[in-house]
């Protein structure tokens, strides 16, 4: 298994739609107490559907470089669609499978996603 | 003379391979590897003589606890206790100081005051923020200096007349930081005389030699299972006084003296506080690992130790962006490296040393207040027992340089 492959390390190193989004609808934060890693997520929803996406925090290279995917990703999806998002289509972004002590880092971001719109969507 | 091949050989785990290359373990502060004989000794009970303490009139059980008793002579030995009934087995380090919280949570705390310091494992933190939130009292905190030391001159503004008790680690598990316990008590006791000291000495008991009656603190805590013993086994010594008038933290059978309908005698100190059926077979294995210490001399221990911290010192100044925390030199720290390199989390780097079998530990160490305190997210942490050689050390510098050329 290699983790670190070019792609892991390019987004980890080049994160995408990484800083603050002025005028955000929804936001929430995720910390994995245990390592450390932090991410605020910033989203502007039109409707039903993100329109914009950007991330801030800290974390290791997998952390990092699946909320650099996941925002690239997301963009114009649904909520609903976003929801049904879980850890075999992180993986697949990741393009590797991760082992259960990585497996919290990889899944903080899409997690943190979730629950930002399903905030939004439970308080409509 | 300190043979660390023939150490090497009574470690089995270190005989392993995995993906056929060899074991590098790099986190004792976690745990320690265990010897044969303490396997051995552990496997024996279960073998020849299992049956449960203190209540049969036969053979196997009154082998059974003469086992067990032997160990709590051993551990009063160990570590310089005057008497075996100072000697509480516990289930581990974190057990020993809950058992001195809810000890004290049983008296009049009104008014009191509690003091910890800022370099705690949360085992000796958690408890005394807790206790200090529930009662409504002050929690203080003693902070560090840049080095990672602690001030013995704060401890006039720390220390009041209402100080209960203060809560310091003898070696930090992650700064490596020794702390002049002996000389922070005395400092304490001449501020006030009745303050309580714990000590959290998990990291120290197993890596140097000490005398809790030459420190002078009221209770000291660590754990087996970090000096070569089996999990699930802890110590708290005490004061023998301070134990006596300590409620029981655990009621039920083996602790008792009587039991009747309306009122109940306890056994006196240690038994009151080793209620049920204890962890037999652990207790009687850590005897092994007490003995495997005592063999080899702590003050060697120590001194291999000091060898491997000079070492890793100067190799480790090989990385260029690493930063470890704590003392820079060997006097004053202990053999545990908590690393930052620069641009790289340490889950990372643990992960791709884990390549190579390297084992180091990544994360916060069960010291999260420290790493806030210090502005840092996490730390990946190499640390060294009677096992590590200097091999291992390079091990981990070629290590870190492959997560450098990685991440460059």
């Amino acid at each position: 298994m290699n983790l670190y492959r070019e792609q892991i390390l390019d987004h980890y190193k080049h994160p995408r739609n990484f800083g603050k989004l002025t005028g955000a609808h929804v936001s929430s934060e995720e910390v994995n107490m245990s390592c450390g890693d932090k991410i605020r997520i910033e989203i502007i929803l039109s409707g039903n559907r993100i329109e914009d996406i950007r991330f801030t925090g800290e974390g290791c290279a997998i952390n990092q470089a699946a909320a650099s995917m996941l925002t690239e990703k997301v963009k114009g999806k649904s909520v609903a669609e976003i929801m049904k998002l879980d850890l075999q289509y992180v993986e697949g972004l990741l393009g590797t499978t991760l082992t259960p002590s990585r497996v919290k880092c990889a899944m903080l971001p899409l997690e943190a996603i979730q629950k930002a719109i399903w905030t939004q969507t439970t308080q409509k | 003379m300190f043979d660390s091949k023939k150490i090497r050989s009574d470690f089995p785990q270190l005989d392993r391979k995995i993906h056929g290359k060899r074991i590098v373990y790099l986190d004792s502060t976690a745990t320690s590897l265990k010897p044969q004989s303490v396997i051995d000794r552990e496997n024996e009970y279960y073998t020849k003589y299992t049956a449960n303490i203190y209540r049969g009139i036969y053979t196997t059980s009154e082998e059974a606890t003469a086992e067990y008793e032997r160990t709590r002579q051993l551990a009063a030995r160990f570590i310089g206790a005057s008497l075996a009934e100072e000697i509480v087995f516990t289930r581990n380090t974190t057990e020993s100081i809950n058992l001195v919280m809810y000890g004290l949570s049983r008296t009049n705390l009104a008014n009191q005051e509690f003091v910890a310091t800022i370099m705690e494992h949360h085992s000796n933190f958690v408890p005394w923020q807790q206790i200090t939130t529930g009662f409504g009292l002050p929690f203080r905190i003693w902070n560090i200096n840049a080095s990672g030391q602690l001030n013995l001159n704060e401890l006039e503004k720390l220390i009041t007349r209402k100080t209960k008790l203060l809560a310091v680690t003898a070696v930090s598990n992650v700064l490596g930081t020794i702390n002049p316990i002996k000389e922070i008590v005395r400092a304490v006791k001449h501020l006030n005389s009745r303050c309580l000291v714990l000590v959290d000495a998990a990291q120290a008991v197993p890596h140097m030699p000490v005398s809790v009656r030459e420190w002078g603190a009221d209770f000291v805590a660590f754990s087996s299972h970090k000096m070569l013993g089996p999990t699930g086994v802890g110590v708290l010594w005490g004061r023998r006084e301070l134990l006596e008038e300590m409620k029981p933290f655990n009621y039920g059978g083996e602790m008792i003296a009587e039991v009747h309908v309306d009122h109940t005698v306890f056994k006196p100190s240690p038994h009151k506080f080793e209620a049920g059926t204890p962890h037999i077979a652990g207790v009687i294995g850590f005897g092994a690992a007490l003995e495997y210490l005592e063999r080899l001399g702590m003050e060697q221990v120590r001194a291999h130790e000091r060898e491997l911290i000079s070492y890793a010192i100067k190799t480790l100044d090989r990385v260029g962006g690493l930063t470890y925390l704590g003392p820079k030199g060997s006097r004053m720290r202990g053999a545990v490296f908590a690393c930052t390199l620069q641009g790289v989390h340490s889950h990372d780097i643990a992960q791709i040393l884990n390549e190579d079998n390297v084992f180091i530990r990544a994360g916060n160490h069960c010291a999260q207040p420290l790493h806030e305190y210090l502005g840092i997210a996490s730390t990946a942490r190499a640390s060294c027992y009677i096992y590590t050689t200097k091999e291992d050390i390079d091990a981990l510098v070629e290590g870190l340089l492959k997560v450098k050329k990685i991440f460059a």
